[in-house]
């Protein structure tokens, strides 16, 4: 016990020296490169010329990458008014977020609602599983995006589109993995089942799903991870709300402590959406 | 004599007894007729050589029947077709007088690795079996009956627990309660006892016993142990392989029935006292050996 205990203390204590040390190296790195880019090197009549062009040499410049301090400002703004809106491109975090949450939410939703009823059946039915099968294997190793341009055309919608394109890419790894569940289900459960005259349906919800259920979690979780690695990609291109947007609209104002602070943003969301699948994921899972 | 062959004779042309018949007749003449009926059934997998064939017997109520045989007899295939879990190429089963078809709640199984839904604890495992048999019944009225039958089996301190926090007997006396919850006309076993160590076996085999003698179930049990089936059954059918002879192939079956001598209040502990029980163990021995040709 207090060896797994000081396990963890000292793990806890190398992670923050790792964090300590490439925040150091942040630091060092940007304190010399910003102290070159003042306008200390030119002329007066460069320095006016400069000023009749709309470029104030002596004004804070935004451009180039962050110091430390000036990340630290942009998490502070953003961290202290998540939700604010004024307008089209100017939008709080959280508010992005939301959006891409939002489409996650419901092209994540309708993967499962198709996935697992359809890997159900699948897994049961062994000609439905090679007749369904080279179709899965020829649809499931192209890259989401790639259906984006069918998806825009048919559907007409960008928002719509992003959707769909989550729901594509979720789809696989759940139908595969709920395929692969239900027909490993013991045959001595089902054999119990079948003894105990149980109706197909409690057999499906009361023996198939539960036996299941870690497998289908697993595939739901691969899903999910995704799932939003593609929703950023997409939002790119699709334009308008969310992370992914935010991302694009920030590197095209070429504010990069905007989009440094969107990407670690990106990271933590994908990371606590990871760990409650793998809460459910415990929750299912039964010792054998 | 506890040899008794002729049992076997006399089923194969006895043809059951039609259902109406039996009420007319049972005023008059107290004709007993048999629990399970089974004719001539015969296993192939291969089309000309069946596992076994021609096997034909008949179990009573309350009787408790072991089979005997090297694995591949067909053994667990015959224990499968009356439960309903698989398919005779040959032969038919009868139930009361009524043919057999697919598996049925007035026969309960125990398999041979327990098999528990490791998901549920001890008492949803077997409320499992008793809400598929009485769907109707209220939460409370299914949860007592639970609990007889887990303390039946003397498991009521491990009611809420998982099977994977059991050892392996619990497990399988588990597997026998939910068997017996939903109070089966018959119970089928398979090799219940096999995974067990000999001192767990020999435990859960008095208690069995004392379960089937108090509730006078009717019992079809496989066993690779000979002394188990001495101390449990009435009747033990012992099995050969089939098998090439010089007279071409001849398929397993019942070579023959034995009646067990003992008396039927015999206990573990001084079943090797008892007169009879070495020359029954080493005729059913000599048999397993010499004539049942294992693989």
């Amino acid at each position: 016990m207090s060896v797994a205990k000081n396990l963890k203390v000292r793990a806890g204590l190398l992670s923050g020296l790792i964090l300590v040390a490439i925040l150091g190296i942040w630091y060092v790195a940007t304190a010399s490169a910003g102290g070159a880019a003042s306008g200390a090197g030119l002329t007066p009549e460069q320095i006016e010329y400069a000023q009749m062009m709309g470029q104030d040499p002596s004004a804070k410049k935004a451009d180039g990458f962050p110091t430390l301090g000036q990340m630290g400002e942009t998490v502070w703004s953003h961290l202290s008014r998540p939700f604010y809106d004024n307008g089209p491109n100017d939008k709080g975090v959280g508010i992005q977020l939301a959006h891409s949450l939002g489409r996650v939410a419901l092209g994540f939703g309708l993967a499962c609602l198709v996935a697992i009823p359809l890997g159900f059946v699948i897994g049961m039915s062994p000609l439905l599983n090679r007749a369904l099968d080279p179709f899965i294997q020829v649809l499931k190793p192209i890259s989401p995006l790639a259906w984006m341009p069918l998806a825009l055309y048919t559907i007409k919608d960008s928002t719509l589109s992003g959707i769909f394109v989550i729901f594509i890419c979720s789809i696989w790894p759940m139908l595969v993995n709920t395929a692969f569940g239900v027909a490993a289900v013991k045959k001595e459960w089902l054999n119990v089942a079948a003894t105990l005259e149980v109706s197909p349906l409690r057999k499906a919800l009361q023996v198939i799903l539960p036996a299941a259920a870690p497998t289908i979690l697993t595939g739901m979780r691969i899903s999910m991870g995704i799932a939003w690695l593609v929703i950023v990609a997409a939002e790119m291109l699709v334009g308008g709300t969310g992370i992914g947007y935010f991302v694009w609209n920030e590197w095209n104002n070429l504010s990069l402590s905007n989009v440094i602070f969107a990407v670690l943003v990106i990271g933590v969301v994908g990371m606590l959406l990871d760990l409650a699948f793998g809460r459910l994921q415990k929750a299912v899972t039964y010792v054998d | 004599m506890w040899i008794d062959t002729s049992a076997l004779g006399g089923l194969k042309t006895a043809p059951p007894a039609p259902a109406p018949d039996l009420t007319a007749s049972a005023g008059k003449a107290p004709v007993k007729t048999p629990l399970l009926q089974i004719e001539r059934l015969g296993k192939a997998y291969v089309a000309d050589k069946p596992v076994f064939a021609d096997v034909s017997f008949t179990l009573d109520r309350g009787e408790f029947v072991c089979v005997i045989g090297h694995s591949g007899c067909g053994k667990t295939t015959i224990l499968n077709v009356l439960a309903g879990l698989d398919t005779a190429t040959a032969g038919h089963v009868f139930m009361e007088s009524r043919e057999m078809v697919g598996p049925s709640l007035e026969r309960g199984v125990v398999f041979q690795g327990h098999a528990l839904m490791p998901w549920l604890t001890v008492r949803q495992n077997i409320a499992f079996a008793v809400k598929s048999r009485w769907p109707d019944w209220s939460a409370a009225q299914t949860n007592a009956h639970v609990e007889k039958f887990v303390q039946l089996v003397g498991l009521t301190p491990a009611i809420d627990k998982k099977p994977s926090q059991l050892s392996g007997g619990m497990k399988q006396r588990v597997g026998i309660a939910r068997a017996f919850s939903i109070q089966p006309k018959m119970l089928l076993l398979d090799e219940p006892f096999g995974a067990l160590d000999a001192l767990t076996r020999g435990t859960i085999q008095d208690e069995l016993m004392g379960i089937v003698r108090e509730t006078h179930q009717t019992v079809f049990m496989i066993t690779h142990d000979v002394d188990e089936a001495i101390l449990l059954a009435d009747r033990i059918l012992l099995m050969s392989n089939g098998a090439e002879t010089d007279q071409g192939y001849k398929p397993g079956g019942i070579a023959e029935v034995v009646v067990n001598p003992l008396p039927r209040e015999r206990t573990r502990a001084t079943l090797h006292h008892l007169d009879g029980y070495y020359d029954l163990r080493n005729h059913i021995v000599d048999f397993l050996v010499s004539r049942a040709k294992a693989h």
